[in-house]
């Protein structure tokens, strides 16, 4: 077998065990601790009605889902960025989408919890992609005027604060009853998801996820760049316009649940390519959604466990994990060039 | 009558709605290299680029074969085109021969999986640009050289009918240019490949190409065969020469020569003289040549560089008035070099001129 070949089945072998051992660790720990007969019991339905079920069930087992699948998307989102905009800082975070989305998030929350209509998951999620959008397009005006990638980032950035400047003023004026609840959302958190959120998003993910995998063919011809791309036959504007959606359209399903979740787009990517070492879309995509569910699982123990029964944002955590690998990103290629 | 497999009529090329150059006429036929020679900025690249779809024409038309342009899908056009540009592509982790594979897009399918064959042909192109070596290389970690021979690579493994190719040659070492120019000579002949390019190298495109196309900051200033574009007026008119010259017999370029009345005379031929009025001209120093046949190889660098040439037509002797035009020049210059140690039938006069030179004590080894 060709040594390239094992590195890839090595790759997704230590990626889907250790998946294996977070999902269940995300069952087992919390503020009661289960031992694994019991989760299996629950999991299997031969215990019913028990606080233990009612836990498992309906809190860890959504919250798991939630951590795994809405961090595989955040991660996708995130590769696809970093092609679109050849750049390897761009994220749906960095580039101020995650933010745009909360930012809608809120108004609609704010809007319609005050005339006391219940918010779907559907409208969450539309909400969420007119935000998602709506930063996009900013930072869509912008690149074409921005020589160099370090400023669209720095655009990103500055979108990002704006959005968020404007949704804390939204809460400040809000309700006291719903400010709690937006409160924690909006930092970024995996708390408080049932399983109708889980099965609102997962399909709206993997859909999204089977198409960004089957433009892995555009996604590689445009790595040598537009013109290359287009010149071996790649449609630039159809595959542009695909790719902005599909990207948005993780961040914002993302984002209407769990907030905005900070620096796993660009770290997972990174991480997994460095894992991989190659930047194929075929091994990486499908490769980065393991690795966003890692990551994101990893991060959601310490933020759930660490000071119960107070929660940290999944956000501050991802940060402490991600940031230093987008540091050692920038002086990697300072040190090129 | 061969069809022509590209085609403009009147085409009118630019940025946005500014015209830059109107009225092109391209007709490109099967195993034919077509060069664009002409000033930086004159849109070389801007017809290479309307020509391959990146820009859409300001006016006029593009065909390949009997379509257009337009018509084309993006996959179709592939098969019958592609590119080698400047642009300078850097993507992460990606080796050499991953980014020839991309040449082979048109031809795998929903996922771009690359079958045996086109492995084969990704291979053989490598082979071709001898770029075999560098496969598992990562592509932003080769020269510049290396990178657009991998990338020369790419476009040919992708089996076009027309290559285009911008600046192709820039970058490479002289072995590479030639190999290069080997291939597309190859390809031209063996495949029947259409080329079009552009080139700033002028001995290279002279010698390469089958028709030259004049683009300069006026429009496209003519067209035609090597012989009737490489000219010493064509080519100093095109690019607005100010300094120097262009020589049009080997197409290279002389530096300007000294000013002032000729300081030193040299007595040149059999290709002797042109080290000394090179050095000449390095120190700065106005000099003289003479006598010299216009048919040796000294003549082109005395005439671009020495202020006064005495010449005598091909395979006649030097004449007398030659001869006395040249005793004048030695009479007020303050040294004659010699350069030539051998005077035959033809250049007699200049054993004659040496030994005056001697006489007057003027004469330097």
């Amino acid at each position: 077998m060709k040594k390239e070949t094992k590195r890839y089945i090595l790759g997704y072998t230590i990626l889907v065990l250790l998946l294996l051992f977070l999902m269940a660790a995300s069952l087992f720990s919390g503020s009661v601790s289960f031992s694994p007969e019991e989760v299996i019991k629950v999991l299997t339905g031969a215990e019913r009605g028990t606080t233990a079920a009612n836990i498992i069930l309906s809190i860890r087992l959504p919250r798991m889902l939630a951590a795994m699948v809405l961090g595989g998307g955040l991660a996708v989102s995130g590769y696809l960025l970093q092609t679109y905009f050849a750049n390897p800082i761009a994220g749906p975070f960095v580039l101020g989408i995650s933010s745009g989305a909360k930012l809608t998030v809120a108004m609609a929350m704010i809007f319609f919890l005050q005339r006391g209509i219940p918010l779907t998951s559907g409208a969450l999620i539309i909400s969420s992609f007119a935000g998602s959008m709506l930063s996009m397009g900013f930072i869509l005006a912008v690149s074409p005027k921005v020589k160099r990638s370090s400023m669209l980032v720095v655009c990103g950035v500055m979108i990002g604060y704006i959005c968020s400047g404007i949704t804390d003023i939204a809460v400040t004026f809000a309700d006291d009853s719903n400010i709690v609840n937006l409160h924690s959302w909006s930092m970024g958190s995996f708390s408080g998801i049932d399983s109708e959120d889980v099965k609102a998003f997962s399909p709206v993910i993997f859909i999204c996820l089977g198409a960004a995998f089957l433009m892995s063919k555009q996604i590689n011809a445009y790595r040598l760049g537009e013109v290359y791309a287009q010149s071996s036959g790649v449609n630039i504007k159809a595959f542009r316009v695909g790719l902005i959606l599909v990207s948005s359209l993780l961040s914002a399903a993302v984002t209407a649940f769990a907030g905005p979740v900070s620096f796993v787009g660009i770290a997972v990517p990174h991480l997994i390519k460095k894992l991989f070492k190659t930047a194929d879309p075929k091994l990486i995509i499908p490769a980065a959604f393991l690795g966003g569910g890692v990551f994101c699982l990893m991060c959601d123990l310490p933020a759930r466990i660490l000071f119960a029964p107070s929660e940290l944002s999944i956000s501050s955590v991802t940060a402490l994990a991600g940031a230093p690998v987008v540091i050692s990103i920038m002086a990697g290629r300072h040190r090129e060039q | 009558m061969q069809e022509t497999v590209l085609t403009a009529n009147d085409l009118a090329v630019g940025y946005g709605s500014e015209i830059l150059i109107d009225n092109i006429r391209i007709s490109l036929l099967p195993g034919e290299i077509v060069t664009l020679i002409g000033p930086n900025g004159a849109g070389k690249s801007t017809i290479l680029k309307t020509i391959s779809r990146q820009i859409k024409p300001l006016g006029g038309a593009v065909y390949i074969g009997k379509e257009e342009l337009a018509a084309f899908k993006g996959e179709e056009l592939a098969k019958k085109m592609s590119l080698l540009m400047t642009v300078r592509t850097d993507p992460e982790l990606m080796t050499c021969r991953e980014a020839v594979g991309a040449g082979r897009y048109p031809y795998t399918g929903r996922l771009g999986i690359l079958s045996p064959e086109d492995k084969r042909a990704v291979a053989e192109a490598m082979e071709l640009t001898d770029v075999s070596l560098l496969a598992d290389r990562d592509i932003s970690r080769i020269s510049d050289g290396q990178r657009q021979r991998v990338m020369l690579a790419r476009a040919i493994c992708q089996e076009p009918k027309i290559l285009v190719l911008d600046e192709p040659t820039s970058f490479l070492d002289i072995r590479h240019k030639l190999k290069l120019l080997d291939i597309l000579r190859r390809l031209v002949r063996e495949k029947g490949l259409a080329v079009i390019m552009s080139m700033h190298e002028l001995d290279m495109a002279e010698r390469i190409s089958d028709h030259v196309i004049c683009v300069g900051n006026n429009g496209i200033e003519g067209q035609g065969t090597p012989e009737e574009i490489f000219t010493k007026e064509r080519i100093t008119a095109l690019y607005g020469i100010e300094k120097g010259s262009f020589e049009e017999r080997f197409c290279t370029a002389e530096l300007a020569p000294p000013t002032g009345e000729p300081r030193v005379f040299v007595i040149g031929g059999n290709g002797r003289g042109t080290g000394v009025f090179r050095r000449l001209q390095r120190l700065d120093i106005p000099f003289a040549a003479g006598v010299i046949h216009e048919n040796d190889i000294d003549f082109p660098a005395a005439k671009a560089l020495a202020s006064r040439v005495i010449s005598e037509k091909p395979f006649e002797p030097v004449s007398y008035e030659n001869e006395q035009a040249a005793r004048a020049l030695i009479d007020s210059c303050e040294q004659v070099i010699c350069s030539i140690d051998s005077f035959g039938s033809m250049n007699a006069a200049n054993g004659r001129l040496r030994d005056y030179a001697e006489k007057q004590g003027k004469l330097r080894k």
